[in-house]
């Protein structure tokens, strides 16, 4: 543990610290027993980086960002994020800091069926009470970065795969949060799709010094991590940073 | 996020058409049987609603309802007429009697009895002749549904001749009354002429139609009918009410049409809630995610509640028209529904029991939405 420590502690060397979690716990019921997920986690996401977390499956990733985003609450440890101690904070106010501060990137898309390209972007902005026409105007303009020009009219249902986690990423950012958590983003693409998504995370998420975090099995898209921190059991085992030159 | 909420239920066209008949159904069957339920309790009480210029009603104390009279004395029209008070009282005779039609089969009729000099106690308004008519010899008048029933097919008129105890009676009128609890045929006929039709004997008094002096005392001038009198005296009002509540209290129509309600009630919770809660829960993640991005609880409660409110006001805007033109159409054209109308007031009651309808069903079904975990969001 004071391994993982020490190294969450030299992130501090790179960019403004974005999210510290140190000794997170969490388990959940499984039937009569209890499932330790989480054991004491520690992990640091920077400001202006790309941070990567890996592992196998039903190593803890999703719950740790889980935890990380404010959907779900720790056991125990510290979680710092954006500088808000999220485990004094309750539902209410949880919703109300996710919706200011975060955007969610999630593998199945989850768009609204019955709406447009430019109305499920336009999602966080209309839920902070802006109008529907201006949050519109500004979904659009994201929407034509993110190479989705002439598709904004179209249901989720007339779009490719690569074509909705642009929309996707479009909603998450629209709202320009601080930090962008993307929960297996290029899972349910095509390697040309899930590269295109990842540049355009890379060239547009990181704008404004925000921090990316990107949950992930896909190792074709390794190279566009700043930093990769490996996870098993519950822990993490090991960070590499760009920094480092080990993932380049 | 009204808009949204709206958009995502109208993305689903089976579920949005299936809540909306649903709504429409229940206001539709329950409008329906609540203004038919309505309609024949006025109809238990048209006799008394049709007699205008009497505001008291002298009937024996036995009696309950307009429908089943016990006969008074002939005297009994005197003693009244003797009490302070009274500006003027007539006689009255109710029975029912058979009529036999063109086709030689009999149909059931009621035979109302006017006094002789005044004619007091029949309707204002006649479609067919006028009520000196009724003065003529052998002369009744027949409301015009009693009339299709004994001639089909023809049009309204006078000078035909039916038969009422082998006894001669020619339609010298068509009166508009007000469609009858027991019967489809109502005839006017002179008092005397009307006690001679069904050979009653000499105690034929069905009840003893007065006027009060004064309005204003029309409560304490029935009391002292009664008391001098020892027979049963009050208002119009009051006696209106006899005749319904005797409907309510001995038939199985307040149990029969308050089940049918209770089942379109209970159809319309079943049907909307089922639907909402399948629709809910095929848009459980869509929910998952927008608590994600940070939409609290009580923003999706009232995305919920806008959804039920759209189904609901849509739901009820057609099922109301339905049973408008249920009523419209048939009422004026079918003689068995005549009487019966959409009343404002069930209009306004249907109206809350569908919101009452699409609420429970809303709040049930919302319990999902509020406990689900933004966290399956992230479960692929």
């Amino acid at each position: 543990m004071a391994g993982t420590h020490d190294r969450a502690g030299s992130a501090q060397s790179g960019g403004r610290l974005a999210v510290r979690c140190r000794g997170i716990e969490k388990s959940f019921r499984a039937g009569e027993t209890r499932v330790r997920v989480l054991r004491g986690t520690d992990f640091v996401a920077e400001s202006g980086r790309m941070s990567f977390l890996v592992g196998p499956s039903g190593c803890g990733k999703t719950t740790l960002v889980s935890v990380i985003g404010g959907i779900l609450s720790c056991e125990g440890g510290e979680i710092d994020v954006l500088g808000h101690d999220l485990s004094t904070m309750r539902n209410g106010r949880l919703a109300d800091f996710r919706l200011a501060n975060l955007g969610f990137i999630f593998q199945q898309f989850n768009l609204l069926p019955a709406l447009n390209a430019e109305e499920n972007a336009s999602l966080p902005l209309v839920a902070r009470g802006e109008s529907n026409g201006r949050a519109e105007r500004t979904a659009r303009g994201l929407l034509e970065r993110l190479g989705l020009g002439g598709q904004t009219k179209k249901m989720p249902s007339q779009l490719s795969g690569g074509q909705q986690q642009r929309v996707a990423i479009a909603r998450a950012l629209v709202h320009e949060p601080r930090l962008l958590i993307c929960d297996e983003p290029t899972a349910s693409l095509d390697a040309a799709s899930g590269h295109t998504v990842m540049e355009l995370l890379r060239d547009v998420a990181l704008e404004g010094d925000r921090s990316v975090i990107v949950v992930t099995h896909d190792n074709r898209i390794f190279g566009f991590a700043d930093r990769i921190s490996h996870m098993a059991d519950g822990r993490i085992t090991r960070t590499e940073s760009r920094e480092d030159g080990v993932s380049q | 996020m009204f808009r949204t909420a709206l958009r995502m239920l109208l993305g689903d066209t089976t579920k949005c058409l299936g809540l909306v008949f649903g709504v429409a159904l229940s206001t539709l069957l329950v409008c329906q049987q609540v203004s038919i339920f309505f309609g024949l309790l006025g109809r238990a009480s048209s006799v008394v609603n049709d007699v205008r210029e009497a505001d008291i009603w002298v009937m024996d104390p036995s009696v309950k309802t307009v429908d089943a009279p016990f006969p008074l004395r002939d005297t009994a029209l005197q003693r009244v007429r003797g009490v302070e008070g009274v500006e003027w009282a007539v006689p009255f005779f109710r029975a029912n009697v058979q009529v036999r039609t063109r086709e030689g089969t009999l149909e059931n009729a009621i035979l109302l009895g006017i006094d002789d000099a005044s004619l007091v106690g029949v309707p204002d308004e006649f479609m067919v002749g006028g009520i000196e008519d009724l003065t003529m010899p052998d002369s009744i008048a027949v409301n015009p549904a009693g009339f299709r029933l004994l001639f089909p097919g023809q049009e309204l008129g006078v000078g035909r001749v039916i038969e009422l105890n082998d006894r001669r009676a020619r339609i010298a009128a068509i009166v508009d009354a007000s469609p009858a609890f027991s019967a489809n045929l109502t005839i006017y006929a002179r008092y005397s002429l009307a006690t001679a039709y069904t050979n009653n004997g000499r105690n034929a008094l069905s009840f003893v139609l007065a006027k009060s002096a004064d309005p204003d005392r029309l409560g304490s001038i029935a009391g002292r009918i009664g008391e001098e009198t020892g027979l049963m005296a009050v208002s119009s009002d009051r006696f209106r009410m006899m005749s319904i509540l005797y409907i309510l209290a001995n038939t199985g129509i307040p149990v029969s049409f308050g089940t049918v309600v209770f089942l379109g009630v209970l159809i319309g919770i079943a049907i909307v809630g089922l639907t909402f809660n399948q629709f809910i829960s095929e848009n459980i993640k869509q929910y998952a995610a927008l608590k994600a991005i940070g939409v609290r609880n009580g923003r999706l409660l009232l995305m919920t509640l806008w959804q039920a409110l759209f189904v609901g006001v849509v739901g009820y805007g057609l099922g109301l028209f339905a049973a408008s033109q249920f009523f419209n159409w048939p009422s004026k054209n079918v003689d068995a529904l005549r009487g019966f109308y959409l009343l404002p007031e069930v209009a306004i009651g249907v109206a809350v029991l569908s919101v009452v309808i699409v609420f429970v069903s809303t709040l049930l079904s919302m319990r999902r939405v509020l406990v689900v975990d933004p966290a399956t969001v992230f479960r692929g």
